[in-house]
Order: C-alpha cells, then sequence, then structure tokens
C-alpha cells in the first residue's frame, strides 16, 4: 500500500472511504505464526469465531487457511484450538 | 448617514449579543468567573427563544469543549465561552478540536491561572493555550472583542480551524462601555449559512474521524496541519475589509498607533493599549517620538508584517501579561525578538513583565516602561533585559 504525502492528506483527522481497514497490511506486526496441522483439524471453526482480526479463511464450511497479510499473530486461534491443531512458531526460525 | 446606535453594555453581554445575533446551533459551555456573565445572558436567550441554539449545560469545561467536538464534527456551527482553570481543563480537547479541523469558535476571558488562586486579569491562560492549534484574536474594548467574535465565526469556517478570541478578565469583561452593535440581520448575512466541510449526520457520506495515526501516518497529519496556518493571514485580512465596508471599523493583523516617525516603540496586547495610547499622547507632546503596536492576530503569528512593521524602531519594549517560567521573557517577548533577528539592523527588543493577577497597570508604569527604553536608545545599554514591572520590590 503506498501511503500518502502530507499535500494528500484530507482537512481534518478522517478516513473518508469506510471500511479501508483492509488494506492496512497488520500482518507485518507478527511475531509469532500460526501454523495449522490439517491432519489434525477437525473444522469446528473455534479459531474463525474467536479470531479478532477475521484471518481466518473459511470455504465452504471447511478451515482453509489462515489469512498471513492480516494476521497479527496473537495465539488466540492456537489457544481455542480444541484438538491443538494451530501451533505458533517464531518468525525469525521460519 | 445612518444615526449610530449605541448602546451601553458590558463586555461579557457585548459577547453574549454577538452570539445571540450569530445564533450558533450548538453552545455547550460550563460558567467561570469572569466568564460566567456570558453563558448567563445567553442562557436566557435561549430560555426565551430568542435563538434556536441547542444549549448543552455540561459538568465541567472538558466536557464542554469535548460537547463542542462532537457539534462542530456532526456539522453544527458551534461556540462555547471561557477563562483561566476552565481553559487549562479544556487542554487536551483543544488540540483535538484543531487537529481534527473544527472551527469552533470561543471567547476567552483572560485571568490567571492557579495558584494561588485568583479571579483577574493576565494572559496566562490564552498563552498557555498558544501551541493548541488555535488562532487567538485579541481584543483592546468590548467594541473590539464583539466585533472580533463576529468575524471569528467567518475565519474559523474559511479555514476549518477554531478561533480563540481573548478580552481582558473584569477589565473588559466587566466595565461599561458604549458600543456600536451591527444590526440582526447585518451579522446573519456577514456570516451567512454555515455550509460545513463534512458532517457526521450526513449518512449518504459516512466517514471516520478522530482515528490512531500511528508512526506511518500521523508526522503527515500535522505537518498538513501545519500549512493551514498560512492560509489564515489573507482570511483575517479579507473578512476584516468586508466587515469594514459594513460597520466602518477598520481592523488588521495588528494596529500601529504613531508608529510611522517613532524610534521607541512599545508591543502590547489588549486592554493596556489604551493606557499605552494615552501615554503615549502625553510623550509625543514632549517631543518624543514613541509609538504602539497591538498584535490582533497572535496565532497565527504574522511575522513578514511585524518585521516589516517594527524594522524601522530603534528600540522596543514589550510587555507580557504572562510568565514563561524558567524560559527566556514573556511569550510575547520571545516571538517579537526572534522575529527581528535576521534584520542586519535590528533593533534593541527588551521585556516588561507586568500586571500579573490583576495587579492595576498604571500610566506611571508605562511612563517608566518608556523611561527604560529611553536609556536604552541614548546609551545603547541594556541593563535588564527582562524585568518585572509593578511589582513590590
Amino acid at each position: 500500500m503506498k501511503l500518502p504525502t502530507w499535500k494528500e492528506m484530507p482537512e481534518g483527522i478522517v478516513i473518508l472511504d469506510p471500511g479501508n481497514a483492509q488494506e492496512y497490511e497488520t500482518g507485518t506486526w507478527r511475531t509469532f505464526r500460526p501454523v495449522v496441522d490439517k491432519g489434525k483439524c477437525i473444522n469446528c471453526l473455534f479459531c474463525w469465531i474467536y479470531c479478532p482480526d477475521s484471518s481466518i479463511i473459511v470455504k465452504e464450511e471447511k478451515m482453509e487457511g489462515i489469512d498471513y497479510v492480516h494476521c497479527k499473530g496473537c495465539g488466540i486461534c492456537s489457544k481455542v484450538c480444541p484438538v491443538k491443531a494451530i501451533s505458533m512458531v517464531e518468525e525469525g526460525s521460519l | 448617514m445612518k444615526t449610530k446606535n449605541l448602546i451601553a453594555l458590558e463586555g461579557n453581554q457585548a459577547i453574549a449579543l454577538a452570539m445571540k445575533q450569530i445564533d450558533p446551533d450548538v453552545v455547550a459551555a460550563y460558567p467561570i468567573t469572569p466568564q460566567t456573565e456570558i453563558v448567563q445572558v445567553f442562557s436566557e436567550y435561549v430560555a426565551n427563544g430568542d435563538v434556536h441554539t441547542e444549549f448543552v449545560t455540561v459538568e465541567s469545561e472538558h466536557s464542554a469543549m469535548s460537547a463542542c467536538i462532537g457539534a462542530s464534527a456532526a456539522g453544527a456551527r458551534t461556540m462555547t465561552a471561557t477563562s483561566s482553570q476552565g481553559l487549562a481543563l479544556m487542554w487536551e480537547m483543544l488540540y483535538i478540536a484543531s487537529g481534527a479541523r473544527l472551527p469552533i469558535v470561543m471567547t476567552v476571558v483572560n485571568r490567571a491561572l492557579s495558584s494561588p488562586i485568583n479571579i483577574h486579569c493576565d494572559h496566562s491562560d490564552a498563552m498557555g493555550a498558544r501551541d493548541s492549534g488555535w488562532i487567538q484574536l485579541w481584543s483592546e474594548s468590548a467594541q473590539e472583542a464583539y466585533d472580533n467574535l463576529i468575524q471569528a465565526i467567518k475565519i474559523a469556517e474559511s479555514v476549518n480551524l477554531p478561533v480563540m478570541v481573548n478580552m481582558d478578565g473584569f477589565i473588559t469583561s466587566h466595565a461599561e462601555e458604549v458600543i456600536e452593535p451591527l444590526e440582526d440581520e447585518e451579522v446573519k448575512n456577514f456570516i451567512g449559512e454555515y455550509k460545513p466541510l463534512r458532517s457526521l449526520l450526513d449518512i449518504e457520506h459516512p466517514f471516520t474521524i478522530g482515528p490512531l495515526a500511528l508512526q506511518d501516518s500521523y508526522f503527515e497529519f500535522k505537518r498538513s496541519q501545519a500549512e493551514a496556518y498560512r492560509r489564515v493571514i489573507p482570511v483575517v485580512r479579507s473578512v476584516a475589509e468586508e466587515f469594514a465596508k459594513i460597520t466602518g471599523r477598520k481592523y488588521d493583523l495588528f494596529e500601529t498607533y504613531k508608529l510611522e516617525d517613532a524610534e521607541i516603540g512599545l508591543v502590547v496586547l489588549n486592554s493596556t493599549a489604551g493606557t499605552a495610547k494615552e501615554v503615549i499622547d502625553n510623550l509625543r507632546r514632549e517631543g518624543k517620538r514613541v509609538g504602539l503596536l497591538k498584535p490582533r492576530l497572535f496565532r497565527p503569528l504574522p511575522v513578514e508584517e511585524i518585521k516589516d512593521t517594527l524594522s524601522r524602531l530603534k528600540v522596543i519594549g514589550v510587555m507580557d501579561r504572562a510568565d514563561t517560567f524558567g524560559g527566556f521573557g514573556g511569550p510575547l517577548f520571545t516571538d517579537i525578538r526572534s522575529v527581528l533577528y535576521d534584520l542586519p539592523n535590528r533593533p534593541i527588543v527588551t521585556d516588561y513583565i507586568y500586571g500579573l493577577g490583576g495587579r492595576d497597570v498604571t500610566m506611571e508604569q508605562i511612563y517608566k516602561v518608556f523611561e527604560g527604553l529611553e536609556f536604552i536608545y541614548k546609551t545603547g545599554k541594556v541593563e535588564d533585559l527582562i524585568s518585572y514591572v509593578g511589582v513590590r520590590e
């Protein structure tokens, strides 16, 4: 995402196009990455319910993976997973 | 020629009258001495149905400014008034109003800050808000405060910045003065209908106001805000010209008094300028070439205009009704001195801190200041760069 120069800022501290938070790539904040073992996953979708950043990708009621562009690595999905299918791996080790 | 409609009003009553004629959409205010009468008289106008204003009675000045910010963001023409501790309590909200570019207009009836507690005039309240991003207009008299308040609406809404209009507590706010108000219709036509840049009530165009802006955006927002102040000076001038057309009363960025051929000048804000003019008249009769510059627009500071006007002088005394504890003289002094620094033959500038906590400002004190300036003019020697006038030694 190209950030605007000061001359391109709107007057006042405002965001004029609502719902643009998805353009903000918060995945760069992450220090630990959730990694899914689909062999263990039972598609209960607890991770999808609890994820505060809508970063669990679901298709046809199945957990398909994680949106790493937005996932901040909070680890909630890993905590709530009843079958321990999600582990948190340090970004630097990948 | 139209017959002059002259009435006797106290400064606060003149402000309340201007607010009635402006008829803002929202006023959120909390009473504090010496501003109380503004809120009191205006609330009578509300109760009597003389205005259509939604008057929000709040429990503090912090809430008053917060309510003003909400109302202004919703697209309402919004006003308030305060003094001293009330302005201090608004402090964090002042920056939010200016950063969000909300054209709120507020009268500040200047009063000393605690401690010790005091209810009388000095400028420490407004000077504390000097860097808050509010445009500051200053007024020598009730007439000037009334005229400034009406012009402030047009200035604020032209540049999307909040404006505070200052007048001296008690000296101006509670003294009865003959003033010449405008007709209601004239005020209405002069300020026109408010068309906000954007409104939170406009559900067709939703937007977010006041979001978090961290390392990647905060600086750009503040840089763009800094640029907005460049537009203020021409706007203040054109609004003043338009105002002069209907009233005959001429305003500019500052007023000069007998300064054209002066060698010694005084710079002072608000009501003390009136006393200084009398002193200058007397000194002129003795053949002394003395004059005055009274700033009207203090923020943004009209740097080039002040520099041009003061460049011809040899010695300048700045009178500050506020101190900057541990700083280098009063706030007006540091500005004026800095403005003149780049001149090849810059005048000598000294500072006189006076009138704190409503200490009476006498003509004798101002004669003494001019005496000191004359000594510097003759000898080129500055014994006290920063001194205190009217304090028991």
